[in-house]
């Protein structure tokens, strides 16, 4: 079964994610080498972000995230585990989990 | 004193007892947790007003066995219970007017056969420290499921149904028979092991929900040794922990930082604590019975004879491992020995112990890779090392320890992180 961890960082710990990042690297290392890794990605900041809706055809265009909250989604990673205890325990090595929080959410499966 | 701080402490004191005590009549633990529940709720609406009566737990016993009996009226299908109910003798009968006849201590104590319950081997062994948290100690689902890393829902579910496993097999509320005594209490003991471990890894810096877990636990040992007072494991169980727990201060810095136990400042740790579990570790020892937790009490004294000023005596660590190994083949125990055999033999020796367990069983046990980095660190071979580091590293949860290992590995000669 497919997870997502979702990792959510504080406003300070964006500003200093160089400092982290040894930290994130052991991380998906140990995800690749336990042979649960699937995917993720680290995003930048949420001011690069760019939001935009169709309402009655018209675009809207706006700068910034749709969700604009102090704590900023960072990444994500997908793993691949028997179980939701199992995505837990990874979840709970992801350093943001001692910084900020990360949250959990299983996969629909593809379709195909 | 005020009717809260008064359900509060009679909840702290009783509630294992009296859950043991109805459930002796029902059989049923959930409805006996659920009257209680409503016999503590009925207290903080009325004590408030009509003062806290003089045996609490009395007044809460009568109250919840009302209860059990309205449920019962209420369901046909718990004839049983009710005739029972209605057929025992509790030596009152209108509450709460003459509850204070019962002294407190008259409420017998069946918290023993409430723990021997719980882990029973018709129950799934992940679900018998769960349920000694929640009818021994009160605890609710979400307290638990957050030690366990559960959602707090599925906690719960797993709860209720453990509960109607025992209700439905009808697993008898008894105490287990002589000759199935040695293993029946080692499952309660180990069942009581795992709350310290969980209390003890999130203990500092840690998640503060999980502090008071390694209280619960000795609580429960204590408990254990003054119900099963002849039962050495028991009292080498509440040693050990009493060990572990005189060295908490000098786990962290004042800044938090992790501190490994051979670098421990010893004028942190607790002498009265250290002076208690030596002193059941030889009560224990008398019975010349040995047993896991006597040996992994007796592992953690002799690490503890730096406080003395004497010099730790490796190899008699190794050997005391070499015995563990043989009653509890666990991996922390093979990891642990390795480790006592590099301070014993040396590096080289304590890498070929670790190289001896299988691969598979290691793949994302921390303290595995922790000790292989420092032993390849120590024997100078820094890549292999850093790549150590880095699998220890991505298995911390603990952010002290992570930090500490970060170190550890940037004092490797080689090319710098690429950032």
């Amino acid at each position: 079964m497919q997870y997502a961890i979702l990792v959510y960082e504080t406003e300070y710990d964006i500003a200093n994610r160089e400092q982290h990042m040894p930290a994130y690297m052991a991380y998906s290392q140990a995800l690749g080498e336990a042979g649960v890794m699937v995917g993720g990605a680290a995003l930048h900041p949420s001011h690069t972000a760019t939001t935009l809706r169709l309402q009655n055809d018209q675009r809207q265009v706006q700068d910034g995230p749709y969700a604009d909250t102090k704590e900023q989604l960072g990444g994500f990673f997908l793993i691949d585990v028997p179980d939701l205890d199992t995505a837990l325990n990874w979840a709970a090595r992801c350093p943001a989990a001692s910084n900020c929080a990360v949250e959990v959410r299983p996969l629909l499966p593809n379709p195909a | 004193m005020d009717a809260r701080r008064a359900a509060e402490l009679a909840a702290r004191n009783s509630y294992g007892r009296l859950v043991a005590y109805l459930v002796a009549q029902t059989r049923d633990l959930a409805a006996a947790e659920d009257a209680l529940g409503e016999a503590f709720l009925a207290a903080l609406n009325t004590w408030p007003d009509q003062g806290v009566p003089r045996s609490p737990e009395a007044w809460l016993l009568v109250t919840a066995r009302r209860k059990l009996i309205d449920t019962a009226r209420r369901s046909q299908t718990q004839e049983r219970v009710l005739t029972t109910l209605k057929t025992t003798d509790l030596g009152w009968s209108s509450p709460p007017a003459d509850e204070s006849a019962l002294g407190g201590d008259s409420v017998p104590d069946d918290r023993l056969k409430l723990l021997f319950i719980c882990a029973h081997p018709a129950i799934d062994g992940a679900m018998h420290t769960p349920l000694m948290l929640q009818t021994v100690l009160g605890l609710n689902a979400a307290q638990i499921g957050s030690a366990f890393l559960v959602a707090p829902a599925t906690m719960g579910q797993r709860l209720v149904r453990a509960k109607a496993k025992i209700r439905d097999a009808g697993i008898a509320f008894e105490l287990p028979e002589a000759e199935e005594l040695p293993v029946r209490l080692q499952a309660v003991l180990e069942a009581i092991y795992a709350v310290y471990t969980l209390g003890w890894d999130n203990g500092a810096g840690g998640d503060p929900r999980h502090q008071g877990l390694t209280d619960e636990a000795i609580w429960l040992a204590r408990l254990c040794v003054q119900l099963m007072p002849e039962e050495p494991e028991a009292k080498g169980l509440l040693a050990l922990m009493l060990f572990c727990e005189a060295r908490a201060q000098a786990r962290r810095t004042v800044a938090g930082a992790y501190v490994p136990l051979s670098e421990q400042d010893t004028a942190l740790w607790s002498q009265a604590l250290l002076r208690e579990a030596e002193r059941l570790l030889g009560q224990a020892a008398v019975v010349q019975h040995l047993g896991r937790f006597q040996l992994e009490a007796a592992i953690q004294s002799a690490h503890m004879q730096r406080a003395d000023g004497r010099a730790t005596d490796w190899e008699a660590i190794a050997l005391l491992y070499a015995g563990l190994l043989r009653i509890a083949p666990t991996l922390g125990a093979r990891v642990s020995q390795a480790s006592a055999i590099a301070e014993a033999h040396g590096p080289a020796a304590s890498l070929q112990a670790l190289e001896k367990i299988p691969a598979a069983a290691v793949n994302t046990y921390q303290p595995y890779w922790a000790l292989k980095a420092h032993l390849l660190q120590t024997l100078n071979q820094p890549a292999a090392a850093k790549d150590a580091y880095q699998r220890a590293i991505g298995l911390s949860e603990d952010a002290a320890i992570r930090a500490f290992l970060l170190a550890r590995s940037r004092q490797l000669p080689g090319p710098p992180p690429p950032n």
